[in-house]
């Protein structure tokens, strides 16, 4: 955790609406067991202060749950998915595990470096983009994958990965899941077992 | 009872226990760095692997609970094996620095690595550092040797109740810290330097002073507060280097608060190395002889009854015995060891106990603190009562100022009117102690050293009767005076106080400054008002120069405890030996030797010559000094006065925990604790004569 005083906010307050989703959350947990909340409660403070938890918020979610500051900070600093650190409008999250690697996570993560500019563990200097190598994400099936903010991509290329980047710098919509059409994480060509029961399957519209 | 095999024999073990301690009752050892009996189990330094049967992998026997027909192996090639592989990942990241670590000799990662290390390292790629934390003037930090077995976290958070440690990161980076940098703030934090099983945390002030096989090691007590822990002390040649906690169960369990742990610096400051006369106003160097020789012409132009003796909070019994006799000797019965002017009465001796026994603590189902303060008063009772919080919850509260005790409390005011409260059958603590089958008074000397302490202590003993706090069928007596004193429950034992119709410390203080008292024997009592001794010849018989030396006409060089065989009793009554240690420094000697030699000079001989007539002389004065060791319980009978309260505000009369006696007041260490802590709003210690 290094220290960025200067874009760290002096003080940290859940806004009306995040409070009350907090409390939802809090009020899950049987009475003196609160700090059971603290994981949904670092990732609100996380959604509401822009993908990141300053340090007021440590302490303003331990106040919140009558534990100490220093319990919350071993929370948020054992999980990666807390970043204690300003990050980029989107975090993007590149799997460079085995299975995304045998299927080309290489690619994927140097056209992330390419199109961004910028190596893994840096930010754009627009603060569009913070680019990341993570372990698995547990979409191996699709791999390899990626994920930015909420979603992930999958079944990507060099192309699809620059075309997602651009797209999203350009605000415009990009195609969540699989790059390549499939739906869900169905065999690439179609079922492979329990032919005789397709009519029975509901299938969604990808 | 459970039955299971450990190594082919039977064992039949309490149901609860662990694994590890089934194997420890049958005297197997196992290895370990994160288990500690008094913590919470964490089971993450792995090192205490053993075999289960039907189990496919090995377990953690620290964690593990037993169960009826385990078989348990802790011999086999395996777990050998297993060992030597938790150790090698141990080991990768710890510097080979055992030359320039202060743990070396004494280090439990170095101990075990003779066992289970192996002789070269298979790692090959560059060992990590972690940058060491701050932690305050006394614990000092060297993080790369951390290997992650979190005891000072749990003890910080369990024992001190001080969260201020944690364990952030993960793997490779994980780092032990505390919180936004700052000091452990807790007066038992010296205890993780013991707790620490590598040198992670060493002690800052005995940083590269000595190593352990050059240290001669006295097992003796502690006199930094009342309640006389055991304790070790460490010296080479003439110093003493360092002081650690022995096990008793009965008080300090095996914590010391950082006052006992850190003081002993001052053992080699400020030192009254040899007599000194005062002559033109200046304290000049003496012999022994013309110092006995002032004292002797002084003698002969005083009355028997315009002397006074005065015994100080760290005095011995074996002085104040002797002391007792000379001036007894001398025609004068004005005598006080209460130098804080506390409305103690000597005549009932369980007015002035810690009747529960400190261990009663873990009993008691609740608790009433009056004006006192036991975090600074007595820190390893107060780590005893958040114990027994934690436990069962029980309710605390407060009477006196509001302050953060570690625990949860009630303050139900700093009035002395919440007491007439209680007594009336008012408020929400009196329901509490109706309904408690164990309740517990504990009250500390800030009620009492107050003109109108007998009144108080009148009221408290109504309370305690009123509410069954003493309870002669079940032989539970929940009335606990709190001393902070080591020589105070040792001087009413032995009758360190006026005879009747003679002066107490008020007394001779007024009589001194108006000159009716015309001689004051201080044995090492500073915590008066010196103004208040007037035109009074001094006589100062002490260990460090501190405000009563500096007032002193004639000063007599005595020993500290360190140097000295002598006996305490703690604030239980419990009858505690000290050993010598070490001598004291140049000419001074032991304090009954002192009294004793100059007895004969001024022509009224003691009738003893032996540490053994000493001691035989206190259990004439008061049998319970046969009893060393063990307490003896003390009659309930009436004390205190039904007299009118004028001071309405109870507090605690301890306003820095780190300066509170001559010893700890020329402590460097000392210095720099208050000065780290200088936010918990010490002030100066307030003189209360």
């Amino acid at each position: 955790m290094n220290d960025d005083s200067k874009q760290e906010p002096a003080n940290f307050e859940f806004t009306r609406e995040f409070l009350k989703t907090a409390q939802s959350h809090i009020k899950k947990y049987p009475k003196n067991r609160q700090s059971s909340a603290v994981m949904p409660l670092l990732d609100l403070a996380q959604r509401q202060n822009g993908g990141w938890i300053p340090k007021p918020a440590i302490n303003y979610v331990a106040n919140l749950l009558g534990m100490p500051s220093i319990r919350v900070l071993e929370v948020a600093t054992f999980y990666t998915m807390y970043n204690l650190e300003p990050i980029g409008q989107f975090h993007v999250q590149v799997c460079t595990n085995l299975p995304c690697w045998l299927r080309g996570s290489n690619d994927v993560l140097n056209s992330c470096k390419k199109c961004l500019g910028i190596e893994t563990g840096e930010t754009t200097d627009d603060n569009l983009f913070t680019l990341s190598e993570v372990e698995c994400l547990g979409a191996c099936v699709n791999a390899p994958m990626m994920q930015i903010n909420d979603n992930y991509y999958e079944d990507l290329t060099s192309e699809t990965t620059e075309n997602i980047l651009f797209n999203l710098r350009e605000g415009a919509d990009v195609k969540t899941g699989s790059q390549i059409g499939r739906n869900s994480c169905e065999p690439i060509n179609g079922l492979t077992s329990l032919q005789h029961m397709k009519s029975n399957l509901i299938v969604e519209d990808g | 009872m459970v039955n299971m095999i450990i190594d082919g024999k039977e064992v039949s073990v309490d149901p609860g226990m662990t694994v590890l301690q089934a194997c420890e009752q049958i005297g197997i050892e196992i290895p370990r760095f994160c288990y500690h009996e008094r913590l919470s189990v964490a089971g993450n330094c792995r090192m205490c692997l053993v075999q289960m049967e039907k189990s496919p992998k090995p377990i953690a026997s620290c964690a593990m609970p037993v169960g009826e027909g385990m078989t348990i192996h802790t011999n086999t090639p395996e777990v050998e094996a297993m060992r030597k592989s938790v150790m090698e990942f141990l080991l990768l990241n710890h510097p080979l620095d055992c030359p320039i670590c202060d743990q070396g000799g004494e280090c439990d990662l170095q101990d075990q690595s003779i066992a289970y290390g192996i002789d070269h390292s298979r790692y090959q790629e560059r060992k990590r550092s972690v940058t060491d934390k701050h932690m305050g003037p006394l614990i000092s930090t060297t993080m790369t040797r951390c290997i992650h077995c979190t005891r000072c976290v749990r003890f910080a958070t369990e024992i001190a109740g001080v969260p201020d440690l944690g364990l952030l990161g993960r793997g490779e980076n994980a780092e032990i810290t505390t919180y936004l940098e700052k000091a452990l703030n807790s007066e038992l934090s010296g205890n993780v330097i013991d707790l620490c099983p590598v040198g992670a945390l060493t002690s800052k002030p005995y940083a590269f002073i000595a190593r352990p096989w050059e240290l001669k090691s006295i097992e003796t007590i502690d006199v930094m507060d009342a309640i006389g822990s055991n304790i070790r002390v460490d010296v080479r040649g003439a110093e003493v280097l360092r002081v650690l906690p022995i096990l008793n169960e009965d008080i300090n369990e095996e914590w010391i608060s950082d006052k006992t742990r850190f003081a002993c610096d001052a053992l080699s400051y400020q030192r009254l190395d040899r007599p000194y006369i005062r002559k033109n106003g200046r304290l000049k160097e003496a012999t022994w002889n013309e110092a006995f020789n002032t004292i002797a012409a002084t003698l002969k132009k005083v009355n028997g009854p315009d002397i006074a003796a005065l015994a100080g909070d760290l005095a011995d019994c074996e002085s104040m015995i002797a002391l007792k006799m000379l001036i007894q000797n001398l025609g004068s019965e004005n005598i006080d060891c209460r130098q804080d002017c506390a409305r103690l009465d000597p005549t009932v001796r369980s007015s002035y106990l810690f009747n529960s026994a400190l261990a009663g603590i873990d009993q008691t189902d609740a608790i009433l603190l009056i004006g006192c303060n036991p975090r600074w008063e007595a820190a390893v009772l107060n780590a005893r009562i958040r114990k027994r919080y934690l436990e069962s919850g029980i309710p605390i509260g407060v009477i006196g100022e509001k302050s953060d005790l570690n625990y949860e409390i009630m303050h139900l005011g700093d009035d002395v009117n919440v007491l007439h409260d209680i007594l009336a059958k008012k408020g929400r603590f009196s329901k509490i102690l109706r309904s408690a089958s164990r309740p517990m008074i504990i009250i500390g000397q800030g009620a009492l050293a107050r003109g109108d302490g007998h009144a108080i202590l009148g009221l408290t003993r109504k309370i305690t009767e009123l509410y069954k706090i003493v309870d002669n069928n079940r032989g539970w007596n929940g009335f606990n005076m709190l001393h902070t004193a080591a020589s105070r429950v040792g001087g009413l034992d032995l009758g360190f106080v006026p005879g009747p119709n003679c002066r107490d410390t008020e007394a001779i203080l007024d009589g001194a400054s108006q000159g009716s008292i015309k001689l004051v024997y201080l044995l090492g009592a500073d915590e008066i008002n010196m103004e208040r001794l007037g035109n009074a010849f001094v006589i100062y018989q002490g260990h460090h120069g501190d405000t009563g030396a500096n007032r002193a006409d004639v000063i007599l060089p005595g020993a500290a405890y360190t140097e000295k065989n002598a006996t305490y009793v703690n604030t239980e009554g419990r009858v505690q030996r000290a050993y010598q240690a070490v001598f004291p420094p140049g000419e001074a000697k032991e304090d009954w030797r002192i009294i004793r030699a100059l007895s004969e000079i001024i022509g009224k001989k003691l009738e003893f010559d032996s540490l053994a007539q000493v001691r035989a002389a206190l259990v004439e004065a008061n049998p319970n000094f046969l009893n060393v060791g063990t307490m003896s319980p003390a009659a309930w009978n009436k004390f205190g006065i039904d007299g009118e309260i004028t001071d309405m505000t109870l507090s605690s009369h301890i306003k820095n925990f780190y300066m509170t006696d001559p010893i700890s007041r020329a402590s460097i260490t000392m210095a720099n604790c208050s000065k780290a802590f200088a936010n918990n709003h010490f002030e100066k210690i307030t003189n209360n004569g």
